[in-house]
């Protein structure tokens, strides 16, 4: 996966709580079996209407966020089904980073393994953000900071094992066969017992 | 230090573990279906690796096989899906339950039913259900397509230890009261995220007294209050469930296993990371309202106020629930008209939840406003259900007996809530559109959907009379 550190971008403003996996991803557009070409399905029930027209109020839709790569929600982000094709989309739409007070346990992985880093703020900053029309935001990684265009620094936690992974990029399963010796003398042990 | 089944079964499974990382995890068991697999098995292809052990993996077709007229699926991408499965477990000598094969069925059905899911097991799937397994007293997880791939090459994940979080429900159910009513009523009172970071253990005399059955519909649903997995300590239900299953051994070796799997129940004493309640005092018939499953009350209620939450946030979720539900605050429950019902899913399509629904509308009529679909959750199911007569029963009362399969749970395959209407459903989630574009769920159990098929409208079971349940 693509490694990530610094993301500069316009925030895209979601304020929703609970934003499920089936909103992101509707299920008739789970039938492909590449990894690729998600982002036109990215929230597609909310982006367009029964006709596939545009629906103008809708954040994604707006033209001032275009071009942002940040997306800003509110709690609970990813909830539901564990569809890997949740972060495919937002990935491919264009979205590297994703900031809400909590994401869901199987979303937040997922992510994770796709070069897009979940960050964790408080639910009055996130708040914050959110009241903000057109923002600009620096994401760092590896000082684990978001600054605002004002000034404002918000500090996030990351468990360190999966900053090392966003940062580098890596294979996680290129790392794990390093372990295969001690995978082998587990399965020796458990034929054994 | 007494222990907990989830410390138990973790510590057992760990390959390595070093400070700072998550600790490696054996799998015991890797189930897999059509939709959150082909990119893993692509996956191995590009890099030119393995599965590495076929012989703990499972597969079947489950998410969008038709529910009828098998032989030919018109929809293109979804028949591509189907056959890149079959492809996959051949190159790959993976075990396959094939569309036609006596043993499909809705993958969290089958295992169970074939006896691969068992006590002390850790279980993964490309589902979010795969708690629904937790049930037997295993770690069960819903697991992403990068996960499957990392399972499939390696036999294990690298995990973090999770907390655990301990669900006692104390009391006895009333009358007419279902396992899908105690946990709808768990997580409206807890809240949709209650469980996020937690494996939950549900605890407390209701819960010993649950049928193996009933014990997987709370657990699959685990997954809808945040929790990645929810068990229940194994008991003499467990065993007795497992007894002659086809992938359990059998004689000696079957008492020696079940006593493994009964010494590893949560010992007195235990501790837990947090603890939480729920009286059956506080537990009804429940159906859910809005566009989440927390967004539930019991029957007998009205649907709350926009200004009975304290929150702006929810306050806002609320007003949106309702205007996508089309629904009016303070409308009494009973009074949503119903258009469709779907007796189905991983969560309640199991024999004694269409023994159930089966009795509440024996000889009875559905209402002509009213398109009712039964899907068995796996052959095996159906096929039991056919030498019982229970098939009889429903197409006599005017619903459709169909194959098995994920089916109107999430509609990719053809069976669709048209735009706009409401169903009555035995799944186990609300969200905008799950059963269609603009179609709206109503979360409830078997009985309660099979009396609302009959009434048209959403009924108080413990009123409409005969409930073996």
């Amino acid at each position: 996966m693509e490694p990530i550190n610094e993301i500069n971008s316009v925030i895209t403003p979601l304020n929703q709580k609970n934003v499920d996996t089936d909103q992101i991803i509707s299920k008739e557009f789970l039938k492909r079996i590449e990894r690729t070409g998600f982002g036109k399905y990215l929230f597609y029930h909310w982006r367009f209407d029964a006709n596939d027209q545009p629906i103008k109020d809708f954040v994604l839709n707006d033209e001032r966020y275009k071009e942002s790569t940040i997306l800003v929600a509110h709690d609970n982000f990813g909830c539901g089904s564990s569809r890997e094709h949740a972060p495919w989309s937002i990935l491919d739409y264009g979205f590297r980073v994703v900031i809400a007070p909590s994401f869901a346990d199987i979303f937040y992985n997922n992510c994770m393994k796709n070069g897009i880093l979940p960050i964790k703020l408080s639910v009055s900053e996130v708040e914050a953000l959110l009241s903000k029309e057109v923002y600009n935001v620096a994401v760092n990684l590896e000082v684990q900071t978001v600054t605002g265009e004002d000034g404002v620094v918000y500090s996030f936690d990351i468990d360190p094992y999966q900053k090392k992974m966003l940062l580098n990029g890596w294979d996680e399963i290129s790392l794990t066969f390093q372990y295969e010796d001690k995978i082998k003398a587990y399965e020796d042990k458990r034929i054994a017992n | 230090m007494a222990k907990t089944i989830i410390e138990k079964i973790w510590d057992e499974h760990i390959v390595y573990e070093e400070e700072g990382k998550p600790d490696l995890l054996y799998i015991d068991l890797h189930l897999i279906h059509e939709v959150t697999s082909p990119q893993a098995f692509e996956g191995l292809r590009l890099n030119n690796r393995k599965v590495r052990r076929p012989d703990l993996c499972y597969a079947t077709m489950d998410h969008n096989v038709p529910t009828r007229n098998r032989e030919q699926i018109k929809d293109v991408i979804a028949r591509k899906q189907i056959s890149t499965l079959q492809q996959n477990c051949e190159e790959f000598g993976v075990p396959l339950a094939n569309m036609d094969h006596p043993d499909q069925g809705i993958v969290h059905i089958i295992g169970p039913e074939l006896g691969l899911t068992q006590p002390g097991k850790t279980i993964v799937c490309g589902d979010s259900h795969t708690s629904t397994h937790g049930a037997f007293g295993a770690i069960a997880f819903g697991i992403g397509t990068s996960e499957v791939e990392h399972v499939l090459s390696t036999q294990t994940l690298w995990q973090a230890k999770p907390k655990t979080m301990q669900i006692k429900v104390t009391g006895e159910l009333g009358y007419g009261v279902a396992a899908k009513d105690i946990i709808l009523a768990i997580i409206a009172k807890f809240g949709i995220d209650m469980g996020t970071g937690y494996i939950v253990e549900y605890t407390g005399e209701a819960i010993r007294k649950l049928s193996m059955e009933e014990r997987m519909t709370i657990c699959n649903m685990s997954i809808e209050a945040g929790a990645r997995a929810g068990l229940i300590s194994p008991d003499e239900t467990t065993v007795e469930f497992l007894r002659g299953r086809e992938h359990v051994p059998a004689g000696e070796a079957f008492e020696t296993e079940a006593a493994r799997w009964l010494a590893l129940a949560t010992e007195e004493g235990a501790l837990y990371d947090k603890t939480v309640e729920i009286s059956t005092d506080e537990i009804e018939p429940f159906v859910t309202w809005g566009t989440n499953p927390s967004m539930g009350s019991g029957v007998s209620q009205n649907i709350p106020y926009t200004s009975d939450f304290a929150e702006i946030s929810d306050q806002q979720a609320h007003e949106k629930a309702l205007a996508y539900m089309g629904l009016e605050q303070g409308m009494p429950l009973e009074d949503i008209a119903i258009s469709n019902v779907f007796i189905g899913s991983c969560t309640n399509a199991r024999l004694s939840d269409l023994r159930t629904a089966a009795n509440v509308i024996a000889g009875r009529k559905v209402h002509p406003n009213v398109t009712a679909i039964v899907v068995p959750g796996s052959q095996t199911v159906k096929k039991q259900a056919e030498q019982e007569g229970i098939d009889q029963i429903f197409l006599h009362a005017g619903f459709e007996w169909r194959e098995s399969g994920c089916s109107m749970c999430l509609a990719m395959n053809d069976d669709i809530v048209p735009a706009g209407e409401h169903c009555a459903s035995t799944s186990n989630r609300n969200f905008e559109g799950r059963q269609g574009a603009g179609s709206k769920t109503h979360l409830m159990s078997p009985a309660m959907a099979a009396a609302a098929a009959i009434e048209g409208h959403i009924v108080d079971i413990r009123k409409f009379g005969l409930v073996n349940a």
